[in-house]
């Protein structure tokens, strides 16, 4: 950057990135005031004289409290809690330990087996969510968080593997091979030397995982029916609305609030989370 | 003593590596290959809900081609998936430009501006529906007010300008995820290059295209692909802003198959539509593997 020309880097480079910062967080902004916002000030039109968009005079918590109290939005919660752990750790445990064999061992067709569960990697869920559907009902899985506790790792799996591998990649193989000469058998060598050298990684996948869980829609739309057993964003947008008429108070406190563990997940861990992406890209 | 002996199995590298991949594989068969073949059988039948019904052929597939609401489905995700990849790469790679220098809260600003990527779509998406009300919208007293506009834009009443501001969703929950992963990219270029090509006399444009970007550009590839299955198999965004209308105006294939196979009913037509995105999907996987595999044995 050449300094002296002081409204050229206004120009070029706060005016720019203020406009990104802006657009790209108004909306939780939105979500924010509209959720603190009486009804009396949130149905006002847009063209009326007493539209004030940006602030509000009388914040409430009337919608956080109809949210808590008048819906299962507290169900819902717990629901995309439990599952989004479950199906976390069953990806985790799969993906670590393919991951290691695909980056470590030598054995015939490894190298396509890795291009299988990168295909799978690239299948999106609407691909398949109606056979899905018929098959987790005659399994007797639909409605019942088993249905996405089990199916979600069919995404998340392939992702976690892939990004494992490139972190065994990383490892040097010396270490194992000193563990290896002082007598500790494969599976020792990579449960007491390997795995506790790739926790970052394995961090990284695991939060990966988790958000992706708690982002999941189409199955959890399909699969679960009952209102006490949805997931958050499936609940939010089916319960919430009833018929044509949006309770846009509940509806963005709902928003914000189904936001926050995923929020607070991420925030802890931004530099794994960032990681994990990048990684996931990389390959 | 068991133990033993199944760990002298396991010292075997084809034998752990089997029982280390059998989770995976007993998983992804079960989920993906099975729903796989027997989405195709369902595509060649005449099932619906609660009847397993018999085999058609292609009936369904002629049935669902010759349907116009299938063929605007069809267009409007090609469309959808083009625009909306140009404006995510063009801006994603802006901000990642920006994001590359130093500056003050630097962290800050990266780690706020992946939100939009990381909270739940639907979730987001709820407040852009709130912010696109007809009656109610924050964005139209933002630009009437700013003099841009003299009545009111109907954001998602209007068939065309429905599918534009669908569009301006997906971009904007896009663009982070580019801009992050490019800015990874950027980080390992390595600046003397750009000062060998400064020392050269490369103007600041000419050193971007002849340096950054070549060296960018697998990444990129990568990138751009990922993100283009995702878009083309996009369902939750039109799912809550249009749920296809209006007079269904703003399908995607996904969205027409979840109204066809599990709103009405027609399982083994909702398979159909969602198959016909395989052809597509196919291509791009093929394309991104082969992409791979030339960029790692350079």
């Amino acid at each position: 950057m050449i300094e002296g020309a002081r409204w050229k880097k206004w120009v070029w480079f706060y005016l720019p990135l203020g406009a990104f910062i802006l657009g790209l967080l108004f909306p939780f902004y939105w979500m924010a005031v509209t959720t603190l916002r009486p009804d009396i000030e949130l149905y006002r039109p847009w063209n009326s004289p007493l539209y004030k968009p940006f602030w509000t005079s009388q914040p409430t918590l009337e919608h956080i409290k109809n949210l808590l109290y008048e819906t299962l939005f507290g169900q819902w919660m717990w629901n995309t809690m439990l599952i989004a752990a479950l199906a976390t750790i069953i990806s985790l445990f799969c993906g670590v330990l393919a991951g290691y064999a695909l980056a470590r061992l030598r054995f015939r067709f490894a190298g396509s087996l890795g291009t299988v569960i990168f295909i799978t990697y690239l299948v999106p869920q609407t691909l398949l969510f109606i056979p899905l559907a018929d098959i987790i009902r005659d399994y007797r899985l639909g409605d019942t968080p088993w249905a996405l506790v089990l199916t979600y790792p069919t995404f998340l799996i392939p992702f976690c593997t892939w990004l494992m591998m490139g972190y065994f990649k990383t490892i040097p193989k010396e270490l194992e091979e000193c563990a290896r000469i002082d007598g500790a058998s494969r599976w020792q060598a990579m449960v007491y030397i390997i795995l506790p050298i790739a926790l970052p990684g394995i961090l990284s996948a695991g939060i990966f995982a988790f958000t992706l869980s708690w982002n999941e829609f189409i199955y959890a739309l399909v699969f679960l029916s009952s209102p006490e057993e949805k997931t958050v964003p499936v609940g939010v947008v089916s319960e919430l609305i009833r018929g044509d008429v949006f309770f846009w108070g509940p509806l963005m406190a709902g928003a914000l609030i189904g936001s926050i563990p995923v929020a607070i997940v991420y925030s802890f861990f931004v530099e794994h989370y960032v990681a994990g992406m990048t990684g996931s890209v990389k390959g | 003593m068991p133990a033993v002996r199944s760990s002298r199995i396991l010292e075997r590298e084809d034998t752990l590596a089997f029982w280390l991949l059998f989770p995976t594989f007993a998983l992804l068969a079960l989920f993906i290959a099975y729903p796989f073949v027997r989405g195709v059988w369902l595509a060649l039948t005449n099932a619906t809900v609660g009847d397993p019904g018999h085999f058609v052929g292609l009936k369904n597939f002629v049935k669902v081609f010759n349907d116009s609401i299938f063929r605007e489905a069809a267009l409007n995700t090609f469309v959808y998936t083009a625009v909306t990849t140009v404006f995510k790469l063009a801006l994603g790679l802006w901000l990642a430009v920006l994001l590359n220098r130093h500056f003050r809260g630097k962290s800050w600003v990266r780690a706020f501006i992946l939100l939009p990527f990381i909270i739940p779509t639907v979730l987001s998406t709820l407040a852009w529906k709130w912010m696109f009300d007809p009656t109610f919208s924050v964005l139209n007293w933002t630009f009437y007010k700013l003099h841009f506009i003299t009545g009111r834009i109907n954001w998602l009443g209007d068939p065309e300008l429905a599918m534009a501001s669908i569009m301006i969703v997906n971009v904007w929950r896009g663009v982070p995820f580019y801009a992050i992963s490019l800015l990874a990219g950027l980080q390992t270029i390595s600046p003397d290059l750009h000062e060998a090509a400064a020392i050269d006399g490369a103007n600041r444009w000419q050193r971007f295209w002849y340096v950054t970007w070549p060296l960018l550009l697998p990444v990129t590839m990568v990138v751009v692909l990922f993100s283009v299955i995702q878009t083309f198999a996009d369902f939750q965004l039109v799912y809550v802003l249009t749920g296809g209308g209006p007079a269904n105006a703003t399908h995607l294939f996904a969205t027409y198959a979840y109204q066809i196979g599990i709103g009405t009913g027609l399982l083994s037509e909702g398979a159909a539509i969602s198959l016909a995105m395989f052809p597509a999907l196919l291509l791009i996987v093929v394309f991104q593997l082969w992409y791979i595999r030339r960029v790692e044995n350079r």
